[in-house]
């Protein structure tokens, strides 16, 4: 999970990472009232989980109230490639002397953490580390030690920070690590991380993202969940327990198993050439055991999204054989029925894999008519193509 | 010969006595695996039957190796549990974990890795969020359905479990010597080199097919191992071309992040070590296929 900028500094301060004062807004009289208790002149930025927000005109200074006003009002609402701006983030300023660049991140290759850290900070890291490759320090962390104060002072000597800031920057960099840890966080960015001319060193930026398989040890993390900002039926799936990711195509798609439901949409999409164009409309993985009840749940949430014309049901029967499957689906559409749901899309079955014939005459027995049967995936794929493209 | 499992295999299943625990020790039993024990602290001295077997269930891994002779473990235990479960098994030296469970948080699995690394990696660990290994006809450890396939000369390694099942079946008529999930987590113990290098040395592969998908660089690190240091014939696949940018897809590692991890990158990667790559998975059946036939 990747959160606001406004959530990340929330996060810093709880772990004592100096930041600056500020507040969250989500309408133009919040960002006013904030700005009265600021009192000072303050920086107005847009809150997106996306970059470039400063070149979109998303980060505005204000010197004054009324400016504040003016600002929220143009940058609440707005478009940030393709995100709509929900809430700013005032924050009192700082003078900057330095920036630098300091993170921590998984390094999915080596299994470990790693620390990059560099004295040229406020541009993106790739680019520093492009044009000026001898400025960054990429440094893997042993996560059975984590970043002690000794660590810290091998970090701060190797990147070449001012010697005037050790102290300070070093607690910054404990401080971070034990924030990294402490959140099951997988990343963990400041850029920049400044001096002020007085000599101080404050987070102006907070990126982070926290592992959302930890979330049974972190209960407070369900605040930094937005709703509001989620797909309706990817809300919907989530509450069900089902993995779903709402796509814009028109073949709504569920199977079993992550690598196969992904391999779907690519075979979709290939079939989608012949057919008009269309593509798939989710990704949908019901899991392993491709109960009736889980079935009924993820059939809802597809059929539900307006954009699908055609469901296709990509099923390998492993651990649960194909004869239970059928049943599954058949047992799955009586309960739409039940639930009083018109379903009306046709659907598109195919199984394959443990006592694949029983399930196939299951279905066909059923003579269901709004599902057709196709023995292998890639011939069910371009029937589904096909038939979301006549529905379209 | 195999990797990794054989029929040699004597395995321990910890969290046995929760519910998938008890549904996979029934099935892997069936399957012809050599299962001598379960571990669970708080039953520990007790008997559980599985369909006319009885296993004993042991305080821990140590103990039940102590007592049984077990090389291999398989890993049922809940998420919340799962890291002190694998340092245990770590900690007794066992040769082999296998780590089924997903929702592990990865600053868990980094920290066993961490754990195992600083013991001089004298176990190999599988997984987490995989379905485990199978040597038709020798052993099956984890939840890999038994009776897709028989044995055969062609070794797979996978991040998905049901892409694994789909290329066993597909190809069942010829057969398997072992496939590995290594799994779909960010981080995982196994990799697809380690893999790689297993079947390059053992004499009963004659193929290799590789299945990875979208998310890190693990294809990529691959491709340049096959170009250095692999004979055998290698097809593989990639899923995920069409996922978008940011999404986790299922899988808690399969996610592009800006222009990294995209399948085109892996496939690319791949072909220019000589690799052929299926569009599909049955195209990748039929080119492990052609393959065979021209051994």
């Amino acid at each position: 999970m990747d959160l606001y900028e406004y959530q990340g500094r929330a996060l810093f301060a709880r772990h004592s990472v100096p930041v600056l004062d500020g507040g969250v807004a989500t309408t133009q009289q919040e960002a006013v009232e904030l700005a009265e208790r600021l009192g000072d002149r303050v920086v107005v930025k847009a809150q997106v989980k996306v970059g470039g927000r400063g070149k979109a005109g998303g980060v505005k200074l204000a010197d004054t109230v009324a400016e504040v006003e003016t600002h929220a009002g143009n940058i609440l609402g707005m478009d940030i490639k393709g995100h709509t701006v929900e809430k700013v983030m005032l924050t009192v300023t700082a003078d900057i002397d330095q920036e630098y660049y300091y993170s921590y991140l998984l390094d999915r290759a080596n299994r470990t953490f790693l620390c990059i850290a560099s004295v040229a900070g406020g541009m993106e890291i790739e680019e520093v580390a492009h044009t000026d490759p001898e400025k960054v320090v990429k440094r893997p962390i042993d996560a059975g030690v984590g970043v002690t104060p000794e660590v810290a002072n091998e970090i701060f000597d190797q990147a070449g920070f001012p010697e005037d800031l050790r102290d300070q920057l070093v607690d910054v960099f404990v401080k971070l690590w034990d924030a990294f840890v402490a959140e099951d966080a997988t990343l963990v960015e400041v850029n920049p991380l400044v001096r002020t001319p007085e000599g101080k060193v404050l987070a102006l930026d907070a990126k982070v993202t926290l592992d959302e398989n930890a979330g049974f040890r972190h209960p407070e993390h369900a605040e930094f969940e937005d709703k509001s900002a989620v797909d309706p039926l990817e809300q919907r799936a989530k509450d069900s327990g089902l993995n779903y990711v709402k796509l814009d195509g028109a073949v709504g798609i569920i199977g079993n198993g992550a690598g196969l439901v992904m391999s779907t949409l690519d075979v979709v999409s290939y079939a989608g050439e012949r057919h008009g164009g269309v593509k798939p409309a989710n990704f949908l993985d019901i899991g392993g055991g491709a109960s009736a009840a889980v079935m009924a749940n993820g059939l809802e949430v597809v059929l539900s999204d307006p954009q699908v014309k055609s469901v296709f049901v990509n099923i390998f029967g492993g651990i649960t054989a194909c004869d239970e499957v059928a049943n599954g689906i058949l047992g799955a559409l009586q309960t739409l029925a039940d639930r009083g749901e018109d379903v009306t899309k046709p659907l598109v079955a195919r199984i394959d894999g443990n006592n694949a014939e029983a399930g196939r005459k299951i279905l066909a027995d059923a003579n269901h008519p709004l599902i057709t049967v196709v023995e292998t995936m890639d011939a069910a794929a371009d029937k589904a193509a096909e038939l979301a493209n006549q529905e379209a | 010969m195999a990797i990794f499992l054989n029929e040699n295999s004597k395995v321990i299943v910890q969290g046995m006595t929760g519910s998938e625990g008890m549904k996979h020790t029934r099935r892997m039993l069936k399957a012809g695996t050599e299962i001598v024990g379960g571990v669970n602290p708080r039953k520990a001295g007790t008997k559980v039957d599985v369909d006319g077997v009885s296993l004993p269930v042991f305080a821990s891994v140590s103990e039940a190796m102590a007592e049984t002779g077990a090389n291999a473990s398989v890993v049922f235990v809940p998420p919340a549990f799962s890291k002190a479960a694998v340092v245990e098994a770590i900690d007794a030296e066992i040769e082999l974990v296998i780590v089924i469970t997903e929702g592990i948080p990865v600053h868990d699995s980094v920290a066993f890795w961490n754990h195992a690394e600083s013991k001089g990696n004298k176990t190999r660990i599988v997984g987490p969020n995989c379905p485990g290994i199978a040597s038709p006809g020798k052993s099956n450890a984890g939840i890999t359905p038994a009776d897709i396939t028989g044995a055969g000369p062609i070794g797979l390694v996978s991040k998905s479990g049901t892409l694994t099942y789909q290329l066993m079946y597909e190809l069942r008529d010829i057969g398997f010597s072992t496939s590995v999930g290594i799994g779909g987590d960010p981080v995982i113990g196994t990799t697809h080199i380690d893999c790689l290098k297993a079947f390059e040395e053992d004499p009963e592969t004659k193929a290799i097919v590789m299945i990875g998908e979208i998310g890190g660089d693990a294809e990529e690190r691959a491709a340049e191992y096959i170009k250095a240091n692999v004979t055998k014939p290698v097809v593989g696949y990639i899923a995920g071309f069409t996922a978008p940018e940011g999404k986790t897809m299922g899988h808690a590692g399969a996610i592009i992040s800006g222009s990294a991890g995209t399948a085109e990158s892996k496939k690319e990667a791949l072909e220019a070590a000589g690799v052929k790559v299926g569009k599909t998975p049955s195209e990748t059946a039929r080119l492990m296929r052609e393959v065979i036939e021209n051994l």
